[in-house]
Order: C-alpha cells, then sequence, then structure tokens
C-alpha cells in the first residue's frame, strides 16, 4: 500500500512537540478504546496485522484529522462489523438512546457464522495476554518496501 | 467513565476529528460489546490498569542499567534482545523480536515507526503522542538531526545518526551511552537515570552531581510510574 499512513519522508508536517510530563492517556474514553482493541483482539478473530491494515484502509483526509485513539476507534468498530460481531448503524443507535435518555436499543444478535468458538477475554486471564506475542508470523517481503523508508541510512522499514 | 465532551482541544496531533462526540461513542461501543458477551467490563480495567500502571520504561531502565554494570549481560543483550529481556520478566505484547542498538561516541541511534506506532511496549510501556505523531513519523527518517535538535539533543557532524524504522515484526530499544561521572553507582542508582526517551533515541542521560539514594531509584522519568 503507498497510503497516508507511510508518512516516512513527508512534508508538511511540521515540527515535533514534546508534552512535557505527558500522561500516558489524555481522556478516559482513550483508556476505554485501547483496553476494547485489546480485548477484542482477544477473541481471536483477527490478528495485530489485520488490525493495523484494516486502520490503514482510513480514508487519508480523515486519517491526517484524527487523533491516535480516534483512528484505532475507526478500525476496531470496521473489523466488528467486518466480522459479523457490530451491526450497521448500532452505535449510532444506542448513541441516540443515550441522549434522549430513552431505554437504550438492544444491542442486535450476533451474526451465527461469527459465534462458534467465541469467547470473552477474561480478567485472569489478562497477565498472560499480556505476555503473549501480540501476532502472528507474517513473512515480509522485501520487494514490497517502499522506496522513501529503503533509501534511508540504516533503517529496515518495511511491511507487507 | 466521565460523560465529559472534551474532545477537540487536547493538543493531540490530530484536531478536528470525523466526529464530535467520541466520549459518547466509545461508551456506546463498550455497553454494546458488554451486552453481547464480547468483553467482560473486569477485563478492561485489568488491560488499563496494566498498561497505565504496570508495564512501563522503567522496565528498559533496568535493562540499560544491567548492559551498563555488566558486559557479558551486553554482549547477550546486543545479540539476542529478545531473549535476553525476556529472561528479566519483560517478554511479550510488541517485544517478540527485539533488537537492541548501542549508542557510542561515533553512533547515535534513532528510533521511529514511520506507517504507525510500534515500540517495545513490554520494555518501554505505551508510547508517548509524540512518537505516534505525523510530524515525528515524517522526519525521522528525512531529518533525524533537526528532529533530534527540536528535541534538544544536537548531534556533532562526526556522529553517524542511524535511523531504524520500526515493524510489526520488530522493535528497538536503544541502549545509550553511560554518563560519565557515574563509575561505582549501583545497579539501580543507574536505572533511576535512565530517561524513556534515551531508550527511544532522542535524549542523552547526564549524570547528576552526586548519585541519586540508593532506595530512591525510580527511573525512566518522562512518563508515568
Amino acid at each position: 500500500m503507498n497510503g497516508v499512513h507511510d508518512m516516512g519522508g513527508m512534508h508538511g508536517m511540521g515540527p515535533v512537540v514534546r508534552e512535557p510530563d505527558e500522561p500516558i492517556f489524555h481522556h478516559e474514553w482513550e483508556r476505554r478504546v485501547l483496553a476494547l482493541t485489546l480485548a477484542c483482539g482477544a477473541l481471536r478473530r483477527w490478528n495485530l496485522d489485520m488490525s493495523r491494515h484494516t486502520r490503514e484502509l482510513m480514508p487519508a483526509a480523515g486519517y491526517l484529522a484524527s487523533s491516535y485513539y480516534e483512528r484505532w476507534l475507526w478500525g476496531l468498530e470496521r473489523l466488528l462489523a467486518t466480522h459479523g460481531l457490530l451491526a450497521p448503524g448500532e452505535i449510532e443507535r444506542r448513541m441516540a438512546a443515550g441522549e434522549s435518555a430513552a431505554p437504550a436499543a438492544p444491542a442486535a444478535p450476533l451474526a451465527p457464522a461469527a459465534t462458534p468458538g467465541l469467547a470473552p477475554l477474561r480478567a485472569a486471564a489478562v497477565p498472560a495476554l499480556v505476555r503473549a506475542a501480540g501476532h502472528a508470523r507474517v513473512r515480509v517481503d522485501a520487494a514490497s518496501r517502499t522506496s522513501r523508508s529503503s533509501t534511508m541510512n540504516g533503517s529496515v522499514g518495511s511491511w507487507p | 467513565m466521565s460523560h465529559d465532551h472534551d474532545h477537540g482541544d487536547d493538543g493531540e496531533d490530530g484536531a478536528g476529528a470525523p466526529w464530535s462526540d467520541v466520549q459518547l461513542r466509545v461508551q456506546a461501543l463498550e455497553s454494546l460489546l458488554v451486552e453481547k458477551g464480547l468483553v467482560e467490563p473486569a477485563a478492561l480495567d485489568a488491560l488499563i490498569d496494566t498498561y497505565e500502571t504496570q508495564v512501563g520504561p522503567r522496565n528498559g531502565a533496568r535493562v540499560v542499567a544491567r548492559a551498563w554494570t555488566d558486559p557479558d549481560f551486553r554482549r547477550r543483550l546486543l545479540d539476542d534482545g529478545t531473549g535476553t529481556t525476556a529472561a528479566l520478566g519483560y517478554a511479550g505484547r510488541q517485544a517478540d523480536h527485539l533488537i537492541v542498538v548501542e549508542n557510542t561516541p561515533s553512533v547515535h541511534n534513532l528510533v521511529v515507526c514511520t506507517l504507525c506506532s510500534c515500540y517495545p511496549w513490554a520494555i518501554l510501556g505505551l508510547p508517548p503522542v509524540w512518537y505516534k505523531s505525523a510530524p515525528y513519523r515524517s522526519r525521522a527518517v528525512l531529518d533525524p538531526r533537526g528532529v533530534l535538535r527540536e528535541l534538544g539533543t544536537e548531534i556533532a557532524d562526526d556522529v553517524e545518526v542511524r535511523v531504524w524504522d520500526s515493524t510489526a515484526e520488530v522493535r528497538y530499544l536503544v541502549l545509550p551511552e553511560r554518563p560519565a561521572g557515574t563509575d561505582g553507582w549501583s545497579e539501580d542508582q543507574l536505572a533511576s537515570i535512565v530517561t524513556r526517551d534515551s531508550m527511544i533515541g532522542v535524549g542523552r542521560i547526564e549524570a547528576p552531581a552526586e548519585p541519586p539514594a540508593a532506595d530512591g531509584a525510580d527511573g525512566a522519568g518522562g512518563a508515568a510510574p
């Protein structure tokens, strides 16, 4: 892919700004997005490479305008929808119900094809998950390296 | 979970979100996933606690301090970063192919992930916003000396700068130079002065005039504990 996410060598992004005493999360919802992403990844319907690839499918203008965890949220929603775990419009309906103080719209049932072997991550299994490798091995094809990255001194940037 | 609609003024790398009510959206998503039985709230809390309070750059600081005091460990670390850090208990997510690169008087190493945010979580915790930002990702490979200067580190012209572009497969840890004036310090004292940024390669370590108190070692400044 030659998408906007492949930023090495791009011009016009401005100076690097380091925030003094930066907190690990800036908002509660960022904590939740990290945890939801890892917990849903533990459902083993997709791997880390598929998560990254999905975020890279975000349209370029939206990608540049979004913060890091907004991209994660965008990717997670699409992975859930692609795998039949979230119905179209389901989040919007729940949000609308929340704002109107009406009873929440019931969650849509899972698509039957998505359910075999589906087991949510339990808190007791979190330490093992954290210590486990995060993705399946994939073969790196040298020919797919970007010209921008591969010409840099010492760089080994590549993404199949 | 608060209900503040505070998005958009946080100085992150993307002002102007595709939606304005991201907090509400995440709450809606979480409630749906819990109702569907796909996520367990206690597991979410455990994941957050892990990455907010348990895994962080103090892990990396201990690796660096050990390498500074134990030549055999240093050799093994440079030869096999994954296995050697795993033996200290720092195995896991996003560190399963760890390569340790050593700064010397003639070589300065800098780590970036131009494609996203790959980073050795098990060793350094979650990456800071600037590491994940478009300016750093685009310019670290184009103008590493300029980026280092902006972040407060001037690299002499006769020092080679090597930029390592992380991937989903391979993560990097910089072994910074041990600062002068730290002879005889304990491993804990040394760990207390190792900063997160020095292990990414965007900062050098300066030794304080006096060694830190041996029992107050709390290294890897620049991030919460």
